[in-house]
């Protein structure tokens, strides 16, 4: 059932759908934009003179002889090597979300089921770290890890990037199991399992649901993650984002900005399905800690 | 749950945070009182067709043996806090001495490199939360009154802006606002003024990545007080009805009440969050006019050749401290939650 804050006075229903038209606008507009444009050259995607031109691609079909060009695409994929990017990006964003939930699902199991005192000050802590900025944490990593000879590989960012999700695993898995009724597993203890038994025998089972959609929210800050990234991998094993960013530098000089839009839309698509296929988690995830807090 | 189990359960866990979280902190904290070496100087004689000049000149063989030696650097206090790149106490009270107006003196204190940056950090934090707490409100309760049809097509696209990476969504922006692109070029010939860009001036600048910040942060409130009006309980909204409250009144003293625990939360999560802003300089390209403290830690660790480790390690002790100030009220009330639950 809708709630009927507003409805039967037309003038201020009419004013809300205009805002919430104006602001569908606003938001899916530039996507669909550098979607379209990605397309296109670059004179007409940055088309000073007329942005009818970006729309027909007139300068396009003079360049390449089709409305449409793969160049963008071609040259990011191929010539710069983004291919190699999305690779990394794939391992580290794979292995960075199992890592996470297996740690958070034992962690957050331990915290909802634990009523001691310290339980209540991990989670604290825990909250404490959620909010430290991330780039002040690489700070401290940098010079560790160039005397380790463990800067600018996979694994050193894999692990480092599963840490810096922990507080947010803990805290949404620990919520979750909160919901879990106790009777579960310690009718199974009753019955004789230990504690990791029931766990292994009584809870996993149950527990899909919520480490799916904690798993989306761990998949976003690995794949979105850009001062982690950016700052720990070298050059040849960076991934999509920081590789963006390297593109910057480099293209523009070379007239190649249409490889770094090509290059971005690219690394948006995942992301588009990803909210087509989970919104409902994803919604569900955003307001699990707000509503009951 | 015994305390034996309980320890192997959180383990895995609780060293990932300790070893990757609690002690980088440590890192920081020691790196910021030490400071790279200098460099080993040595006097060069070179001798010519008309005499000999002594020169100096870098040591560049002792210097690396020095800094491979001791890659910390050597022992500084609290120097490197108090330069001109951080603190900056010296330059400071010289301005207070020498400047005629308070106007000079605020000018000469935000070209001082962190006060620039803690500027910006502080106009964005408390100039984005604002607007997308009203506009996220506007919008979950326009999205609410739709059909359901509409429903689900709106919240995707609605979601959109806060889940595409940060530096991506920023340049997805750019590449629009640039002079070249879309809205820069009909800014241009709305204004007439061929030379507008909106990467020129200050003020425009800040203005463009809050709004920025607004159009990535709004999807988080929206939601959120979307899932709240579901639950605003609709007895008390009839009640008010039967006693002849208006829409607006019905709004005002039903609704937003009930969601002010929500409010708060955006709030305190909002501010956590446009705190570390560093994408979207980076994406806008706009580091000429803002700065923010994450960017300049960014900037330092980047810095070609060898990184300035004590710079950034002091830039990210102060930045931490500035998270604990936003922190404070957080805490407390988790810490009253958790009380009120256990008693």
């Amino acid at each position: 059932m809708a709630l009927t804050v507003l409805s039967g006075f037309r003038p201020l229903v009419m004013v809300s759908t205009g805002c919430v038209i104006l602001w569908l606008l606003v938001a899916a507009f530039p996507f669909l934009w550098t979607l379209w444009g990605s397309f296109k050259v670059q004179a007409d995607f940055f088309s000073k003179a007329d942005w009818t031109n970006a729309l027909f691609g007139v300068n396009t079909l003079r360049e390449t002889g089709g409305s449409f060009t793969g160049e963008g695409y071609s040259g990011a994929w191929v010539d710069e090597g983004f291919w190699k990017a999305a690779i990394n990006t794939m391992i580290v964003v794979f292995f960075t979300t199992i890592i996470s939930l297996t740690f958070g699902t034992l962690g957050g199991y331990a915290l909802a089921r634990s009523g001691f005192r310290y339980a209540f000050w991990i989670l604290m802590a825990a909250l404490v770290f959620r909010a430290m900025p991330h780039i002040t944490l690489v700070s401290g990593y940098l010079l560790p890890f160039f005397e380790w000879n463990i800067w600018g590989i996979l694994p050193t960012t894999i692990i480092v990037l599963v840490a810096i999700n922990q507080p947010f695993t803990l805290w949404m898995l620990h919520s979750f199991f909160l919901n879990i009724p106790k009777d579960i597993d310690e009718s199974a203890m009753v019955d004789g399992c230990t504690r990791f038994q029931a766990f292994r025998y009584v809870i996993i089972p149950v527990m899909w649901p919520g480490v799916i959609t904690t798993g989306l929210f761990s998949f976003l800050l690995a794949y979105n993650d850009f001062a982690v990234t950016a700052m720990l991998l070298s050059s040849e094993n960076q991934t999509m984002i920081p590789a963006i960013r390297s593109f910057l530098g480099t293209t523009q000089q070379e007239g190649n900005v249409m490889f770094a839009v090509a290059a971005v839309v690219s690394a948006t698509v995942p992301l588009f399905l990803l909210v087509l296929f989970f919104q409902r988690q994803i919604v569900s995830g955003l307001t699990a800690g707000a509503v009951k807090g | 749950m015994t305390h034996r189990s309980f320890f192997w359960f959180v383990f895995p866990t609780l060293s990932a945070m300790m070893l990757f979280i609690a002690l980088p902190i440590v890192s920081v904290l020691i790196q910021s009182l030490h400071v790279e070496h200098e460099q080993v100087l040595v006097v060069v004689e070179s001798c010519g067709p008309f005499g000999c000049t002594q020169t100096m000149d870098i040591d560049h063989e002792a210097t690396q043996a020095l800094r491979d030696e001791q890659p910390l650097g050597r022992f500084n206090g609290l120097n490197t806090y108090i330069n001109r790149s951080h603190l900056a106490f010296a330059d400071i009270s010289e301005a207070w001495q020498t400047k005629a107006t308070l106007t000079e003196f605020v000018q000469s204190i935000m070209n001082l490199p962190f006060y620039r940056a803690l500027a910006f950090t502080l106009t964005y934090t408390f100039g984005v939360t604002p607007f997308v707490l009203v506009f996220g409100l506007a919008i979950a309760v326009g999205v609410n009154n739709l059909p359901k049809l509409f429903k689900g097509p709106t919240i995707f696209c609605s979601l959109l802006p806060m889940m595409v990476t940060p530096l991506v969504g920023a340049l997805t922006l750019f590449w629009m606002v640039d002079g070249d692109g879309v809205i820069g070029a009909t800014l241009q010939y709305l204004f007439d003024d061929p030379a507008l860009s909106l990467k020129a001036s200050a003020s425009l600048t800040w203005i463009m990545l809050i709004v920025y910040g607004i159009w990535s942060s709004i999807p988080f409130s929206f939601i959120v007080f979307y899932a709240g009006l579901q639950t605003v309980p609709k007895d008390i909204l009839e009640a008010a009805m039967i006693d002849g409250a208006t829409k607006w009144q019905r709004m005002w003293h039903v609704v937003v009440p009930h969601l002010m625990p929500l409010l708060i939360f955006i709030t305190l999560i909002q501010l956590m969050d446009n705190f570390r802003v560093l994408e979207p300089i980076i994406g806008f390209s706009a580091q000429a006019h803002a700065t923010s403290l994450s960017f300049i830690i960014f900037n330092d660790l980047n810095e070609s050749g060898y990184p300035l480790f004590a710079s950034a390690a002091a830039t990210s002790i102060l930045t931490i401290l500035g998270v604990a100030v936003l922190l404070t009220p957080v805490l407390i009330r988790t810490w009253r939650d958790f009380h009120r639950k256990s008693h």
